[in-house]
């Protein structure tokens, strides 16, 4: 179980509230965990990465671990502990004006 | 119940205002989409409970918002904006080409007789059409792909397409306006556009009668004469007798003819109003004097309105989308600020009141006259 954390603003878009728990099969990587995001909560498509698993919207981060993963490739693995479901994947809206 | 909903899109979410035929005591709901831009909200005049708000963030982008009952509640829709075929490219501020790349919808036009047709104005400058309810959206590529878009250039809000008017008899004549490109008008169902700017004269480009280039900040018309165009450009108060043909200036006595909304009255065709910004750089009112400008005349003569608006010491901007008039047989006013007031008449502008003064920037302004 994959643990997923999302910015206040789209945590009120999807209507969800802490964390977002997802299934997604081996291997673990970005885009795997975001298609997975994307089906549970369709009106996130587009607010995190471009539609069709386009990149990823300039003022959105992500963070795990005490990493900065925003510019790993969207297959890259993720940690062993965010595919263990130790560590939650962090999405973050970066601190960028009012 | 007669009455109005004034459909508020701000810097920091959306508003409804509602009243009776009165427009004396207002129910102020709202926000929604808290936190998000909200460029611009409007309703269908098919079927006046279906509204649809174009809410945007530099964090997450663009969403289309849809209510089906007045605003009370709101359904996401479709925000897949893709430009159709190739996708070409436009001057950008060095003179290089730079590839159009959609950023956002600043302007949102339910057609006149489907509540599930609706026209999308997008920045970098394109058309899109829905007619499922904003589930899906189609670009009209035939504006984007006019011989001149390798000249067009953005303005400084962006390269935006911020003005449709549509045929009020439901025909198939669209009009469209970008900065900083000009006026293009369709006649065919939104295949085919023609730039239409003879008659447009802007300082700060090199050639006087250049097809392109021209810095439009809004369109507006009465749907009894919909041949009969005004228009607040960057500067100059324009009109057209011609459907776009042709252009000349009705600035007249006004003390700036820099601005950017301009509106005409329900029930009188050659009574328009704008409101006078200082200059391209001082955007705010001359003297610190908020007035609404109206003429009678069609233009030419412009006379003040000042009545109940701040006329000391306001510093404050009206936005191009954040000027509409209602339909009830005394025409009400309306028009929000930057600073957060959104003020109506009841009586065509001789006496404003605030319906509210501490909202975020106000982007846009729209009025439903209710039956």
């Amino acid at each position: 179980m994959i643990r997923l954390v999302l910015p206040a603003h789209l945590r009120t878009l999807a209507g969800v509230d802490g964390e977002v728990e997802l299934e997604v099969a081996p291997p673990v990587t970005q885009r795997a965990v975001l298609d997975a995001l994307e089906a549970r909560y369709p009106v996130l498509r587009g607010t995190i990465r471009g539609h069709g698993g386009g990149p990823r919207r300039a003022f959105i981060r992500f963070f795990a671990c005490q990493q900065d993963l925003s510019h790993e490739p969207p297959d890259a693995p993720l940690p062993g502990a965010v595919a263990d479901g130790s560590e939650p994947y962090l999405i973050v809206g970066a601190m960028a004006g009012g | 119940m007669t009455g109005v909903r004034v459909l508020v899109g701000t810097r920091k979410g959306a508003f409804v205002l509602t009243a009776d035929a009165k427009r004396a005591d207002w129910r102020v709901a709202g926000p929604y989409f808290g936190g998000w831009e909200v460029y611009h909200v409007t309703g269908s005049p098919a079927s006046p409970d279906r509204l649809y708000a174009s809410q945007y963030s530099g964090w997450s982008g663009q969403l289309i918002q849809r209510s089906d009952d007045g605003g009370a509640t709101w359904e996401p829709v479709g925000n897949a904006f893709g430009y159709a075929g190739e996708v070409g490219s436009h001057q950008w501020y060095d003179g290089s080409q730079r590839p159009w790349e959609f950023k956002r919808i600043w302007h949102l036009e339910p057609a006149g007789g489907d509540p599930d047709t609706v026209y999308a104005g997008a920045e970098d400058a394109a058309v899109f059409r829905s007619g499922d309810g904003g589930r899906t959206w189609q670009e009209l590529p035939g504006l984007r792909q006019h011989e001149s878009g390798p000249l067009w250039q953005p303005g400084a809000g962006g390269m935006c397409l911020h003005t449709i008017v549509l045929d009020p008899a439901g025909g198939g004549r669209i009009l469209a306006a970008i900065s900083a490109a000009g006026v293009f008008r369709n006649d065919d169902g939104g295949r085919t556009w023609r730039p239409r700017n003879k008659g447009l004269r802007s300082g700060s480009i090199p050639d006087q009668e250049a097809e392109v280039g021209h810095c439009v900040h809004r369109i507006a018309r009465h749907p009894s004469r919909p041949d009969v165009l005004f228009m607040q450009k960057h500067w100059h108060v324009m009109r057209s007798d011609d459907a776009g043909d042709s252009w000349y200036q009705i600035s007249g006595n006004l003390p700036s003819d820099f601005g950017f909304p301009i509106a005409v009255h329900a029930h009188e065709p050659d009574t328009v109003y704008v409101v006078p910004i200082l200059s391209d750089t001082e955007h705010y009112p001359p003297g610190g004097q908020l007035q609404v400008w109206r003429s009678r005349a069609g233009g030419h003569e412009w006379e003040p309105l000042t009545a109940g608006l701040p006329q000391r010491d306001c510093y404050v901007n009206v936005l191009r989308d954040a000027m509409a008039v209602d339909g009830l047989d005394e025409c009400g006013v309306y028009f929000g600020t930057t600073g957060g007031q959104v003020y109506a008449s009841a009586d065509a502008g001789e006496h404003f009141e605030p319906i509210v003064r501490d909202l975020p920037a106000v982007l846009s302004v729209e009025v439903q006259t209710l039956p």
